[in-house]
């Protein structure tokens, strides 16, 4: 025990108590951190990958600001139950440009990593005014105040702006018409083949049916391409990831 | 710098301060910070003005043989409030839960579950929890130390920083400003604010060890030092964002998908650790043994199974992100430490148990040392039933489902809960000077119902968790999906009744001990020599 007794030394000498207890706990986290910033696998390669919308975005920071991912997780495990549920298993690359993750981390509802096209806008718009009258059995909470919120996209160049300063491959030209391409994704009456250019794949539809661009309208485009992205048909699973 | 000097630097900061608050409500571009702004603003004019009016005016030298014990009461009094705030919404939660129409029409904007989720586990954790930990910290500091707690107001500053810390934060939830980061839920600013709060008490509690007249820190000093410099690490990494603008309450992370999950995970699983383990074992260090009368079981023990867990807990996050799209490397590290932490955490278990060795009769005559032993014997058992969650195939069932939860009250109710209360119960008579609590026998009272409530919560949450989780993987002999999703919610509904009524009963006895412990104040008779100043000793 002569190793034990030799504790003496830092326990009568708080800064060295101090310095080293930091020492010990900052281990840990630098060997599981760090090589995920460099580990190549640690992003799969995928075809489809691409920034949100603005539209998109502004119905993602909805969605974090209701606390959605308090009960929905945005992670599908590669299990039997849940691919057959849920779909194809969620990928690292599909939540690259994620700031922050919405993977969750409870099921009190179902997962919403491919909710994008299950259903039909008026089914969401129907189930967020009032869930029990689609889900009988739902427990979820009423959110018919976003379709009677309505939103201006006065700040919205800033929020790319702000993206692409933390790495999210916003161009210039995504940032100046940001204003722009929020209008038109929820106008198909507009010009929106512009946008459609800047982001491939975004649906262009009045998501609410009613005038103006509530929160229901960038909730719903959010919602509708969740997990919609990615193109599995060029896919390879990588086996020492 | 003299008082008078400092005064006057005081008076610009405040004013500045003040007036940029004033601005910042004027261009806010959203309601929590409009708000948070006006409440900056208040505060720093009140403290201009009462400032100003010390300026110039003599000062009473604060007494530096005495204890600083003031804040330590008012951290009591702060502790037993923000429980029953907590505990309050824990209920009104989980009955929404049971019953979605309590997630009211006309509060929808605010109230819904999604908005005071994050209200009730930040008041649990760091309202609850954070201000047992700053009380009882100071408390133990100064008694371990021999020497008055470090810095003069310094510790007001800290008590009262923080509770602006948990205003914000709560405010800020229920109206929309959160960064969505669970338990780390308050936005940038409030995130600044706190680090500072922190660097604060940091500077307090090691300056008060730094002056200690013992040769020796006291273990719980150990743990609760470990706990104040590893929660600032955490927190500083996991809030790394940058503001959308000055005048909003949206930032954006600097991490994204797989990288900030598992800085998440690692803040996550490691508030759990440090905030809710390290540092009430400091707690438990101090108050076991002072109410068992007994000296603390091992030191040798202690020695190791200190450097143990704070070394290892903070690998243990990746057991959050079994089979997610994290690499498996990471995940398998985190398992295997999980486990192998499981030995330290009895490590500490049976060093606190032990301790009442030789006093094991008090038990029968003492409902507050019943009230200690028993939060050990839940910290035993949830620090088995970690491990053994963070198991690949069993997370694969438990994942997801309310058997996490149900984990997670354990530990919090029965271990937190149980040893701040009894923290409680042990410093409102040394700190009032009364001779005793007004009554041992509510003290029975609220032990029991406290215990069969968490019995009922961590039952229910058993058989829920693992009735969804069993019903979510069911195939037929076809190989299809049995049951539904919405299956497995309508089955859930009997339980969350009982897991509703186990939190009120959790709450019933936390508004028992706040009359006992308002009487024992009012009415317990005092200590002979009332007034006298404690030395220190």
């Amino acid at each position: 025990m002569s190793i034990l007794s030799k504790h003496k030394f830092i326990e009568t000498n708080a800064s060295l108590l101090l310095v080293l207890s930091f020492l010990v706990v900052t281990i840990g986290g630098l060997v599981q951190i760090v090589p995920l910033f460099y580990l190549e696998n640690t992003i799969e390669k995928v075809e489809g990958m691409r920034p949100y919308s603005p539209l998109e975005l502004t119905g993602r920071d909805i969605y974090v600001r209701e606390g959605c991912y308090v009960c929905h997780s945005q992670m599908i495990r590669p299990m039997r139950d849940e691919v057959e549920r849920y779909g194809h298993y969620s990928l690292a690359a599909e939540s690259m440009y994620d700031h922050p993750h919405q993977w969750g981390s409870k099921r009190t509802g179902p997962d919403l990593a491919r909710v994008g096209g299950r259903y039909s806008d008026d089914w969401h718009i129907d189930h967020l005014r009032d869930p029990q009258s689609v889900v009988p059995e739902s427990i979820m909470p009423k959110y018919g105040f976003l379709e009677r919120t309505f939103l201006e996209p006065d700040h919205i160049a800033d929020l790319l702006k702000t993206h692409a300063f933390v790495g999210v491959p916003y161009t210039d030209e995504m940032i100046e018409a940001a204003a722009a391409d929020f209008r038109a994704q929820a106008d198909p009456d507009s010009d929106y083949d512009d946008m459609l250019e800047r982001y491939p794949g975004a649906q262009v539809r009045n998501f609410d049916g009613q005038p103006g661009i509530s929160e229901a309208d960038a909730l719903i485009a959010y919602l509708q391409m969740l997990g919609t992205l990615v193109d599995f048909s060029t896919f390879t699973p990588d086996a020492n990831r | 710098m003299n008082t008078g000097t400092l005064n006057y630097v005081k008076l610009v900061v405040l004013a500045l301060a003040t007036l940029f608050a004033m601005i910042a409500a004027s261009y806010a571009r959203d309601l929590a910070y409009q708000l948070h702004m006006v409440i900056f603003m208040i505060v720093a004019a009140g403290l201009f003005l009462t400032t100003l009016r010390a300026t110039d005016e003599p000062v009473t030298p604060t007494p530096s043989h005495e204890y600083f014990d003031s804040v330590v009461r008012a951290g009591v009094i702060a502790t037993a409030f923000w429980g029953v705030v907590g505990f309050l919404v824990g209920v009104v939660i989980a009955f929404q839960l049971a019953f979605p129409a309590l997630n009211f029409a006309w509060a929808e904007g605010y109230a819904n579950f999604g908005r005071l989720r994050p209200l009730h586990t930040s008041a649990v954790i760091f309202a609850f929890g954070g201000n047992a930990l700053i009380a009882t910290s100071f408390y133990v500091v100064q008694r371990t130390s021999a020497a008055r707690l470090w810095g003069g107001n310094l510790g007001w500053f800290v008590f009262w920083g923080y509770q602006l810390f948990i205003v914000l934060a709560a405010t800020g939830y229920l109206l929309g400003g959160t960064q969505s980061k669970e338990y780390a839920e308050p936005e940038w600013y409030v995130d600044i604010w706190l680090t500072i709060v922190w660097v604060a008490y940091l500077a307090v509690f090691l300056g008060t060890i730094v002056k200690r007249k013992e040769p020796h820190i006291y273990v719980a000093n150990w743990f609760y030092l470990a706990f104040i410099v590893t929660v600032a690490m955490l927190h500083i990494v996991n809030n790394i964002s940058i503001p959308v603008s000055i005048w909003g309450s949206k930032s954006v992370q600097v991490f994204s998908g797989v990288q900030d999950a598992m800085v998440q995970w690692w803040y996550g699983h490691n508030a759990v650790g440090f905030f809710l383990t390290a540092g009430f074992l400091g707690m438990m260090y101090y108050f076991v043994p002072k109410q068992a009368e007994r000296p603390v079981f091992s030191y040798k023990l202690s020695i190791i199974h200190f450097w143990a867990l704070i070394f290892l807990y903070i690998w243990a996050g990746p057991h959050h992100l079994h089979y997610t799209a994290l690499p498996d490397w990471a995940a398998t590290l985190g398992m295997v430490f999980s486990i192998i932490l499981w030995m330290p955490s009895w490590g500490g278990m049976i060093n606190g148990l032990m301790t009442l060795q030789g006093a094991w009769d008090k038990l029968r005559t003492d409902p507050v040392l019943r009230m200690m032993v028993t939060s050990l014997a839940f910290y035993g058992m949830s620090t088995f039933e970690g491990p053994m969650m963070s198991i690949r195939s069993v997370n694969s069932l438990s994942h997801y489902t309310d058997w996490t939860i149900g984990h997670v009250h354990s530990g919090a109710l029965g271990w937190n809960g149980l040893i701040t209360f009894g923290a409680l119960y042990y410093l409102v008579p040394v700190l009032w000077k009364r001779e005793r609590l007004y009554s041992l026998g509510l003290v029975s009272w609220h032990f029991w119902l406290a215990t069969i409530g968490i019995v009922l919560y961590a039952a229910s949450m058993w058989v829920t968790g693992i009735m969804e989780g069993l019903m979510w993987r069911e195939v037929d002999a076809n190989g299809f999906l049995v049951n539904s999703f919405a299956d497995t919610v309508s089955a859930k509904f009997p339980m969350y009744v009982v897991r509703g009524l186990g939190g009120v009963l959790f709450l019933s006895g936390a508004l028992i001990m706040c009359y006992n412990l308002w009487m024992t104040v009012r009415a317990a008779p005092a200590k002979a020599g009332l007034g006298t100043a404690v030395p220190a000793e």
